[in-house]
């Protein structure tokens, strides 16, 4: 009973693994029958190495990577400083800051497209009526201004929940060491950077691996907002219309690969920056 | 009598003493809920504009200067969205994939979580870890893989192409959530079990199981979100409205008559309502399992 649900949670997970790797070797098209789908050995990743369009789409999402994880940092640290505090209705403020993270990043991606607009967007109404900006702007489709509307959404969406997974390492923190701190008069300042910081550290490096990990496979919100528009395409963007809407599902899973490794080496630096921590 | 005067002077005074200190606290604190409140509303803000979109007739929708609040609220986007068959169908289609998918996750998580938490074998450790790895692994490295398999057993367009594919998702998620909530548990009560001549099976099925009942909600939660907002198979492995969940229908929505020149935000605002409301509902109800679940996963690790 046991032995079978382990067997097939094994091929769920490693299966589909394997059977890419071996599909980035050959010439498969989606339309198989038009040609006999064959080894072709190195040859797509010899095609990945020079595609630009790939080295452009791994740029735009290294950028948004930086970012929104940085963003995200900052502003989710500041939050759970804010709401660590005691202060009546802390708990719905907790529950509130949950929600982002539950709803659909398709359905976030068209509020925030709406709120773009560049007729009766809000954003534009507010700005104008600040004078921020004397004309409307087309957040979206203007290259200039393009990135950092996506990123904003994601930022909206995920630094509440990074909040929260700060918030849960503030919580283990024990008080006492606050006390022993005031009672020798330290700073708040001073109390932040050698007792706050230091022991929030593991949370923070979880919170930013987890981060990093899911900012490098973005797709839904960059596709709602631009499709595959070539300026602003990230790699699992350049990937899904590679395999699906080309079919050339030999030479997608050459990229779906490449993304793989991409994303494996920035696990490796993290796990070597906290192996040196610990050291 | 003087006694009763003064007590009666001091009662009086307490209240705008008390008062004068809770107001000098709250200039003190001002800034802090200042800063509170700013976080609100930077949560919030985007809810309220769908909300408020959603409740705002097109002739008001679209007008400038902007309304920040519907003046002449209607349930006309509602009621267009929800007569929409593409859209009904939609979330017939996400409620049947997340159910399913759920379901087997559970069965097949609590299983294996079982015996990976609670039996000593050789590839233990190793199958643990690739449960994690797993958790975090990009959705799109399988993609190619999953479109081979699903055009081979013809489940191009249907719904158990996607049912497949998000148990691939999720299965691992759950495992690794159940793992955690199996280890935690004390060894006396299955002990005990056994020497009373229960079966492996019997112990799992009366005795763990309900132990992890708390596992099994966060979990089940987890999966059933996990489903409900994938986007990235949904849009690759269908193709027809009649297939589509509500995530790649919200995307494709273009209202009830089809070509207007405007995109219909209105209706898009009211389906976006309609499809967030039972995760805000489950998150708010159920927010202290859901954080629960997900530090098991990341503080572990």
């Amino acid at each position: 009973m046991l032995a079978p649900a382990l067997i097939l949670v094994g091929i769920v997970a490693l299966y589909p693994l394997g059977k890419t790797i071996q599909q980035s070797f050959t010439n498969q098209q989606f339309l198989a029958g038009i040609e006999p789908t064959k080894y072709v050995g190195l040859a797509n990743y010899r095609k990945l190495i020079h595609d630009e369009l790939f080295r452009d789409a791994a740029w735009v999402t290294v950028k948004f990577t930086v970012i929104t994880v940085a963003f995200e940092f900052v502003l989710g640290l500041i939050i759970a400083l804010v709401v660590n505090s005691s202060f009546r209705g802390r708990g719905v403020m907790r529950a509130v800051m949950l929600v982002p993270w539950a709803i659909p990043t398709v359905v976030c991606a068209q509020m925030w497209r709406w709120m773009y607009d560049d007729v009766f967007g809000v954003f534009n109404d507010a700005l104008v009526r600040i004078h921020v900006i004397d004309h409307n702007v087309a957040w979206i489709s203007e290259p200039k201004t393009a990135l950092a509307a996506v990123c904003a959404v994601d930022i909206w969406k995920t630094t509440p929940f990074v909040a929260l997974l700060l918030l849960a390492g503030l919580q283990v923190i024990p008080r006492d060491l606050y006390e022993a701190a005031d009672v020798d008069g330290a700073s708040q300042w001073r109390q932040f950077w050698r007792i706050t910081f230091p022991l929030l550290r593991p949370a923070i490096l979880v919170a930013l691996i987890f981060r990093t990990l899911d900012a490098l496979r973005v797709f839904d919100v960059f596709f709602v907002f631009f499709g595959s528009r070539v300026d602003t395409q990230t790699m699992a963007v350049y990937n899904q219309n590679q395999i699906v809407t080309i079919g050339d599902v030999g030479y997608g899973s050459a990229v779906s690969v490449g993304i793989f490794l991409i994303i494996a080496m920035f696990v490796v630096i993290y796990v070597s920056v906290i192996r040196v921590e610990q050291q | 009598m003087s006694t009763a005067v003064e007590a009666a002077t001091r009662a009086a005074a307490q209240p705008t003493a008390a008062r004068r200190r809770r107001l000098r606290r709250l200039v003190r604190r001002g800034p802090f809920y200042l800063l509170l409140a700013l976080i609100f509303v930077y949560i919030v803000f985007p809810f309220y504009w769908a909300i408020r979109s959603a409740f705002t007739p097109d002739e008001d929708l679209f007008r400038t200067p902007v309304q920040y609040f519907p003046e002449h609220p209607t349930l006309g986007n509602f009621r267009e969205v929800l007569s929409t068959s593409d859209f009904q169908r939609a979330l017939i289609n996400s409620t049947i994939i997340a159910g399913t998918v759920t379901a087997i996750a559970l069965v097949v998580g609590s299983l294996a979580g079982y015996a990976l938490g609670r039996f000593r074998f050789r590839g233990r450790s190793v199958s643990l870890y690739l449960m994690l790895s797993m958790t975090i692994f990009p959705q799109i490295a399988i993609l190619g893989a999953l479109y081979t398999m699903i055009t081979r057993f013809h489940l191009y367009n249907s719904l158990r192409a996607l049912i497949l594919s998000d148990l691939v998702l999720v299965i691992p998620l759950t495992v690794w959530i159940l793992t955690t909530f199996m280890r935690a548990l004390p060894p006396d009560l299955e002990e005990a079990a056994y020497i009373d001549g229960a079966s492996p099976f019997q112990v799992f099925y009366k005795v763990m199981l309900p132990l992890v009942a708390p596992g099994l909600v966060t979990a089940g939660l987890l999966a059933f979100i996990t489903t409900w907002n994938e986007f990235l198979y949904a849009l690759s492995f269908t193709q027809t409205p009649d297939k589509h969940t509500v995530t790649v229908a919200i995307t494709t929505f273009t209202g009830k008559s089809g070509s207007t020149f405007q995109v219909p935000w209105g209706q898009i605002m009211a389906a976006t309502v309609i499809v967030t409301l039972p995760l805000i509902v489950l998150t708010l109800i159920l927010q202290r399992r859901i954080l629960a679940g997900l530090t098991a996963g990341a503080v572990k690790g």
